[in-house]
């Protein structure tokens, strides 16, 4: 097998291969500028508080339309940070690759993590590489950790959320999933799915900066889709939860995609979308803040908040004015899109 | 849009004043199922309407004895398995398709993967897991047509396909006084065409409407029923526009005609349903996974506990059975109705209280 190819397991053997994995491809093409690495990265970080999260991604396929598992693995990160009310500051990357992986594939997505960085404004300081025999893992995992400076003024929390709230989202439902579904059924459309995959830091800053504590809580709803975050929001805080049929943003092929395999985009995965609970008189503003970034043109107030409650439920108002229960979704019908 | 819905909640309202008794209605679909939970149909109608989930789901009404024989042949080593996906999660005896974890179970989405599976693997037996109504029966009929042609002989279908009809006559022949009206399946319909559904409407005097699944459309499936009964008719209609004939897809028709024969074959629930199933004609038996295993039938089996067959029937509503988001939940499902997301539990479980 050859060296210059193939991951093989010396790669990850601590010699001389693993120290030319490291110094010629992964840190050059992660945007790094030397290769004295030490054990540990030291960063400055500005006074206040620091928001430090981590996330491990094993999506299949690796490259989807729209993206790929490193753009992914930074933009995830980055968007825990950012909903929580955090600059990002800096990440780690630990890959984790199957013998016999292309070294060439390896470099595209090394490129689309230090371009995603890059744009996000975000370093990656440290990082671990390891190797395991093929079969034990599907190509490439990899896993990122990452801090960020609480921005000034920020204090989401489920607790303030109250009732009369305005729930918002900053685009379409269900990209990403969708997309990854149809390219691993190899379902095609007219107009090819795209994933929404995207660093969202603009977008909750933006928020965070001129509401302040109007912002009552943001969270990016990934896997589980808007249903799960709108649950885990519901019970949390103790509140009933209302969201409209009608004003929920969906792409056209999206939701064919949705309907011919049979799921509702409320349960699907998004990965550049973020939902905010702000009080009702700062949501205007809210929207008109997200509809002038290329990010959140299609922003709109999806629902609102409800009295308190022991029973706490997420109830859909349908377009044709009927009520239903938007329940956790529970399924494995999702498998691995993230 | 809204304006035909108000048109039909009014009508479904003037309907229900007019009748002093409750209204029963069942839907012969499962994505209609699913679409009345989707679009809150159940909020906007009178508590005189009952909706009743019928035997429309493909993998719920398949006897447990068909898939006990899948799950046999699965753990065969000459064979792979091709099932469409809702089908890897229902239990038999032997546990579950997706529990087997071979690698010779496959998941495919039409029988064209089916058969480039076969062209891929001269050295297996694909076994098609064909079941479904009027509307995958042409798909299955056209793949073993393709294997005829083309001599490819390591390919079969082990045929479920069902027909409506049939049940929904079987569910009146039962004396099942639960059931005033039937909810026809719009996709089936484009196949069968309405005219026939002629033989229940006109024997029991049922009304019997076509209708398609927008949020509209079956509110306006509702209402013609309401209109119907309150007048006391009971006829064939179609609210379904250009895409239902009374005729039918006649090509599909013959295509099904021409390969398959009916016979009377075992349902969930419903037991043997006269000239219900679908099997090969004898000229294809080759194609015929019973066949060429030397399986003699498929034995009618009940799961012990597992409400389902009342459940198709209409007898009970999915909360009334004992298991229900007890035992039986959609991450660990004991009958089929859990399992398919058309299946009526799945539909109650994802959009009920509970």
């Amino acid at each position: 097998m050859d060296e210059n190819k193939t991951i093989m397991l010396a790669h990850g053997g601590g010699g001389r291969l693993m120290a030319d994995l490291i110094s010629r491809t992964i840190v050059p093409k992660c945007g790094g500028r030397s290769v004295q690495l030490t054990d540990a990265a030291t960063i400055d970080v500005p006074a206040g508080k620091l928001c430090f999260t981590t996330d491990s991604f094993v999506v299949k396929p690796l490259f989807f339309n729209g993206g790929d598992i490193g753009k992914l693995s930074v933009c995830g990160t980055v968007n825990d940070l950012a909903v929580s009310g955090a600059q990002p500051l800096a990440l780690s990357l630990s890959l984790i690759l199957e013998e016999g992986f292309e070294i060439a594939q390896l470099e595209k997505i090394l490129e689309n993590i230090g371009q995603t960085a890059s744009r996000a404004n975000v370093r990656i300081v440290t990082g671990d590489t390891k190797v395991v025999e093929k079969g034990f893992a599907d190509g490439l995992f990899i896993n990122t950790a990452g801090i960020g400076a609480r921005i000034t003024g920020a204090v989401p929390g489920f607790e303030r959320i109250t009732e009369g709230d305005a729930i918002l989202i900053n685009g379409t439902l269900g990209d990403h999933g969708m997309t990854i579904m149809s390219q691993r059924e190899g379902l095609k459309f007219e107009s090819p799915l795209k994933s929404d995959c995207a660093c969202l830091h603009e977008l909750t800053s933006r928020l965070y900066n001129a509401l302040g504590n109007a912002v009552k809580f943001m969270r990016d709803p990934t896997r589980g889709g808007v249903a799960a975050v709108l649950n885990e929001i519901a019970v949390a805080a103790g509140v009933g939860i209302e969201i409209d049929e009608p004003a929920l943003p969906m792409d056209k092929t999206v939701q064919a995609a949705a309907d011919m395999l049979g799921f509702d985009l409320l349960n699907i995965a998004n990965e550049g979308k973020v939902v905010a609970i702000v009080a009702p008189d700062a949501a205007a503003r809210a929207i008109e803040l997200w509809r002038s970034h290329p990010l959140g043109r299609r922003a709109a107030v999806i629902g609102r908040v409800l009295k308190g409650s022991d029973h706490p439920l997420v109830e859909l108002v349908t377009k044709i004015g009927g009520r239903r229960i938007v329940q956790m979704p529970y399924g494995r019908e999702l498998p691995r899109i993230c | 849009m809204l304006e035909r819905v108000e048109q039909a909640k009014q009508t479904i309202q003037q309907a229900c004043t007019r009748m002093d008794r409750p209204i029963q209605i069942m839907e012969v679909c499962g994505t209609h199922t699913v679409a009345i939970f989707r679009h809150g149909i159940r909020s906007l109608l009178p508590p005189q309407i009952k909706l009743l989930s019928g035997p429309g789901c493909p993998v719920c009404v398949t006897d447990q004895g068909y898939i006990d024989i899948v799950l046999e042949l699965a753990g065969r080593d000459d064979v792979i398995l091709a099932t469409y996906g809702d089908m890897m999660r229902v239990p038999g005896r032997a546990g579950t398709l997706e529990r087997l974890h071979k690698p010779e179970i496959k998941v495919v989405l039409s029988t064209d993967d089916a058969l480039a599976l076969a062209q891929k693997h001269p050295d297996k037996t694909v076994v098609f897991a064909a079941v479904g109504f009027e509307t995958t029966t042409p798909a299955s009929a056209v793949a073993v047509a393709d294997a005829a042609s083309s001599n490819l002989h390591n390919f079969c279908i082990l045929s479920g396909h069902k027909l409506v009809v049939p049940a929904m006559q079987a569910l009146l022949g039962a004396k099942n006084d639960k059931i005033d009206a039937f909810m026809c399946p719009g996709h089936v319909s484009v196949i069968l065409g309405s005219d026939a559904y002629k033989p229940v409407a006109e024997r029991f005097h049922k009304p019997c409407v076509v209708a398609g699944f927008e949020a509209v459309q079956i509110m306006e499936g509702i209402a013609a029923i309401c209109k119907q009964m309150a007048e006391g008719r009971g006829e064939v209609e179609s609210v379904y526009g250009a895409a239902v004939t009374p005729q039918g897809n006649r090509t599909a028709q013959a295509i099904i005609d021409n390969m398959f024969e009916p016979y009377d074959g075992p349902w969930r629930g419903l037991g043997f349903i006269p000239g219900g199933s679908l099997r090969l004609r004898p000229r294809y038996q080759r194609f015929d996974a019973l066949h060429r295993f030397g399986i003699s039938e498929i034995p009618a089996e009940e799961l012990g506990g597992c409400q389902c067959g009342r459940v198709l029937c209409g007898l009970i509503d999915p909360p009334q059975c004992p298991l229900f988001a007890r035992k039986c939940t959609p991450d660990s499902p004991i009958g089929p109705c859990m399992v398919s997301t058309e299946g009526a539990c799945s539909a109650w479980y994802k959009y009920g209280k509970h």
